[in-house]
């Protein structure tokens, strides 16, 4: 929101700030908006899972529904690492829910309600950047327990020449290293990059409408326009972000799993 | 020069990088597209690389927007 007429704010929606209006410095333990929006999160989830589990033999159009986010998910983990993907199934579904729930719920326009303020989760980086610190650990554990040293060889292709050995591990390395940042650092701009066109685009909206001109009106009814189509192809977006995080990490625990 | 113009400037230089990523994006989609069309029996096995592509290519236009950001509102 605006603070004032004509002045538009767009990283004000990310700011974190204790519900109730307590002070964030106080005390490490403050209920704030993003957790708050990771229970609405949560018990949506907990509703959807929970209508679609009565495990009828017919199924129903829920039960339907959540059994094909599930085959979706097992599918893709048993195409992406293998006959041993079942075993990571759980972790994938988890964070492959948890960031499609909560971008949709981002996306929601529940502001239309005075004084509610939808938050989008995903667009901190403290929350991505920890679902790929995991993704990342469950790689090296299961890469280390599984093959011991010889998950260095993942750095090493087969049949590299011995003088580029030493440059080809450096490089290989570096973008091992790499990939937790990539994996949340995606995740949280896209987020982040969406919501702040919205709300600009919001905002020529409400200005041109303020400003009771002909040209305002006219700015108006194009911005609204374009941001129809704008939040269709961000739910899109939202869609493809979380099936993008959820098949990297099934891939790079696949490198852990069977080492190419 | 004062510094809040050069921001500015250097922020807007960094948004071109969003767009290079978009003619990535769709390039990756279009190579995509015309492989499918000529052999669409294994087009449905290619979409986990497909979506690797996107992923990859689209990254490198969320860092420009990323860098843009950290100018603008970080430095």
């Amino acid at each position: 929101m605006a603070a004032e007429a004509g002045k538009i704010d767009p990283m004000h929606q990310f700011q974190i700030d204790a519900v109730g209006g307590g002070a964030l410095d106080g005390t490490p333990f403050v209920f704030t908006n993003s957790a708050l929006w990771m229970l609405v999160v949560l018990s949506a989830i907990f509703l959807f899972m929970w209508g679609g589990m009565k495990r009828e033999l017919v199924p129903g159009r829920w039960q339907a529904a959540v059994e094909s986010f599930v085959e979706f998910v097992s599918g893709m983990t048993l195409s992406s690492i293998g006959s041993e993907g079942r075993k990571y199934t759980p972790w994938i579904f988890t964070i492959f829910i948890f960031i499609i729930f909560s971008n949709f719920m981002g996306m929601m326009p529940l502001a239309i309600i005075p004084g509610l303020h939808p938050f989008t989760v995903t667009s901190q980086f403290t929350i991505t950047g920890l679902m790929a610190i995991m993704s990342f650990s469950i790689v090296l554990i299961v890469g280390f327990w599984k093959h011991g040293f010889h998950f260095f060889t993942l750095f090493l292709p087969h049949g590299t020449p011995a003088p580029l050995m030493p440059l080809i591990f450096l490089v290989e390395l570096i973008s091992f290293l790499v990939r937790p940042f990539s994996l949340a650092l995606r995740l949280f701009v896209a987020m982040i990059a969406g919501h702040i066109l919205l709300e600009v685009f919001g905002n020529f909206i409400v200005n041109g409408l303020n400003s009771g001109s002909a040209l305002g009106y006219g700015v108006s009814l194009i911005s609204f326009v374009f941001i129809v189509g704008v939040n269709a192809l961000e739910l899109l977006v939202c869609a493809i972000q979380a099936y993008v995080f959820a098949l990297l990490a099934s891939l790079y625990i696949n490198d852990a799993v069977n080492l190419h | 020069m004062d510094l809040m113009a050069a921001k500015v400037i250097g922020a807007g230089l960094a948004a071109i990088g969003v767009g290079v990523a978009s003619a990535g994006v769709g390039y990756v989609f279009g190579s995509f597209l015309q492989g499918a069309l000529r052999n669409p029996g294994a087009a449905d096995g290619q979409q986990g690389r497909l979506f690797i592509g996107f992923a990859a290519a689209e990254l490198l236009g969320l860092i420009a927007f990323a860098v843009a950001m950290i100018i603008l509102y970080a430095v």
